[in-house]
């Protein structure tokens, strides 16, 4: 992986003059393969990672499992994109295994997520089921720990 | 009570470590940015930490064999052929050691008798000089230049051997410098010890720290060394193990035989809970530490050149995670500038002198810390050196 791409994966917040000064490159080489890899949708976009319990959010979030029937032509793909592009949808993979889907849902409460699949996914044509899990607490999210509260302070001078 | 005639003389004559004093000068402010931390900033690999928990639930508390775990010696060994080219017998080539400093400790300890000369090279970690005291050996320096790169030249080394010369002892890549060693000046080294028929102490521990797709070379891969090498490694720097305090010490079972006796009447054996965290380092190999020591790279690469461009001229390291670089040019010693720099813009990095008086001139800026405040670091720096030179 490039190492721009692997140190913006770590930490997107940092200056493109730090980013140039630990790269050795210019900061106008690191904008403009920035630019590039966001053109090509190398990079998707970028996000801050939020503890939302610490942040006051109280919406929920939902990991459904979802079967659908594969298409003669296009297989999962025109169904999948189409469940992405919902606004309540926040992740969603092919799986492999007993189910198809892997969609990552947030609402406002339990009803909001539920309203969602009873009338919005489970009614999409080629839907055959789906299976919803609710989420009660992170641990990790996005490679980061939560709450671990086990930031352990280095001595200032060692030998 | 005169407490001082209650101390024997040696050690009351020892110096405390220049690193103490600055520590103590450091500890307490919350707002400093250290670059004088010796260690890596993350913590152990969370399987490493794993396999530990892992013996505490099943109740592995008790003592082992004087010389290791036998699991961890085989590990050891394994280890050391792929790293160093090189086999020893698990059952008594290999102690495992409470950190690389006990290691070197006994072997000090059981190789010199009083009067015999050690010759070692400075600037160095802090720990050789007094160690060879208190081994009742006497230690003869012989200074790395920075125009050699912080090299030990096979020159300087013979002009210091004598008729009570026993051992040369090496540490590349070194600590504070992070010099690392050609291997033509090895081969002459190497040479030396055998034609002058001396031990060789080398401790590895940042060998897996290198840069610039260097291969690490030890000296104990030279014709006529395993003989008379003690080969010292540990887990400290490259497994990020720095607290676990384990370490070993490879060589001929006569020299491992001696070293042993002193290692169980003063040490026992190392903790179990850290050699079987040891076992899982070794097995994890360098995909423990091959991420880290990219970023390493990295950071050595912004912390070298924004030194050069503040004028400060610092040599580029080839290993380990410290730079050195000059400072005479701002006109304060080593000492002054470190602690100007701790007061004025709260950046902490240790005076060369702490690392023998071949360190004046010199501080040491460790760059195992994150990026962003090695930038800021270094902003601060220039600040301060700009204000030097200002005469501010």
């Amino acid at each position: 992986m490039d190492p721009l791409i692997q140190l913006l994966q770590i930490n997107s917040n940092r200056s493109t003059s730090e980013l140039a000064q630990i790269l050795g490159l210019t900061e106008d080489e690191v904008v403009r393969k920035m630019r590039a890899a966001e053109a090509d949708k190398t990079i998707l976009g970028y996000n801050a990672v939020v503890d939302k319990h610490k942040a006051g959010h109280r919406g929920v979030t939902a990991l459904i499992e979802v079967r659908i029937t594969p298409e003669r032509e296009g297989g999962f793909d025109r169904l999948a994109k189409r469940i992405a592009k919902f606004d309540q949808v926040r992740e969603c993979f092919l799986m492999s295994g007993g189910y198809d889907l892997a969609v990552l849902v947030e609402g406002k409460d339990l009803l909001d997520v539920a309203n969602f699949v009873a009338e919005k996914l489970s009614t999409l044509g080629g839907v055959l089921s789906t299976a919803t899990h609710f989420q009660l607490k992170a641990y990790k999210q996005s490679g980061f720990l939560a709450n671990s509260g086990d930031d352990e302070e280095r001595l200032p001078v060692s030998p | 009570m005169d407490y001082n005639s209650k101390l024997s003389t040696q050690i009351r004559d020892l110096p405390r470590s220049g690193i103490r004093d600055f520590f103590e000068l450091v500890i307490g402010r919350s707002d400093v940015i250290s670059l004088g931390v010796g260690e890596p900033d993350k913590p152990t690999p969370w399987p490493i930490r794993e396999a530990a928990i892992r013996s505490l639930e099943k109740g592995q508390t008790s003592y082992t064999s004087n010389l290791g775990l036998e699991s961890l010696r085989v590990a050891i060994s394994g280890y050391v052929e792929n790293q160093f080219r090189m086999t020893y017998d698990p059952k008594k080539e290999i102690l495992v050691t409470v950190g690389v400093s006990e290691a070197l400790d006994i072997a000090f300890r059981a190789m010199l008798n009083p009067g015999d000369e050690v010759i070692y090279h400075e600037p160095c970690y802090v720990s050789y000089s007094p160690s060879i005291k208190m081994a009742y050996g006497v230690p003869v320096v012989v200074e790395t230049r920075e125009e050699n790169k912080f090299a030990l030249m096979a020159a300087d080394v013979e002009k210091a051997i004598t008729p009570k010369t026993k051992v040369i002892a090496l540490n590349f890549p070194t600590n504070p410098t992070g010099g690392v060693m050609p291997p033509e000046e090895l081969e002459k080294i190497a040479a030396l010890a055998v034609k002058h028929d001396l031990l060789v102490f080398t401790d590895e521990i940042y060998c897996e720290l290198l840069y610039d797709n260097q291969q690490h070379k030890s000296i104990v891969e030279y014709p006529g060394m395993r003989e008379r090498t003690v080969l010292l490694h540990g887990f400290s720097k490259a497994f990020a193990m720095t607290g676990w305090r384990l370490g070993y010490a490879c060589a001929p079972a006569p020299l491992i035989e001696a070293m042993m006796k002193v290692h169980q009447y003063c040490m026992l054996c190392a903790p179990i809970l850290s050699q079987v965290a040891g076992i899982e380092a070794l097995k994890m190999g360098a995909s423990a530490y091959e991420d880290m020591r990219q970023s390493y790279e990295q950071r050595r690469n912004v912390i070298v050149s924004r030194l050069n461009g503040m004028g400060l001229h610092c040599f580029n390291p080839g290993g380990a995670f410290y730079v050195f670089p000059e400072i005479r040019s701002t006109g304060l010693t080593s000492k002054e500038f470190a602690i100007g720099l701790l007061e004025k813009k709260s950046v902490a990095v240790v005076p060369g002198t702490a690392f023998g008086a071949a360190g004046e001139g010199f501080v040491r800026c460790c760059y195992a810390t994150a990026p962003e405040l090695i930038v800021k670091a270094m902003d601060l720096m220039e600040e301060f050196v700009n204000e030097v030179r200002a005469g501010k």
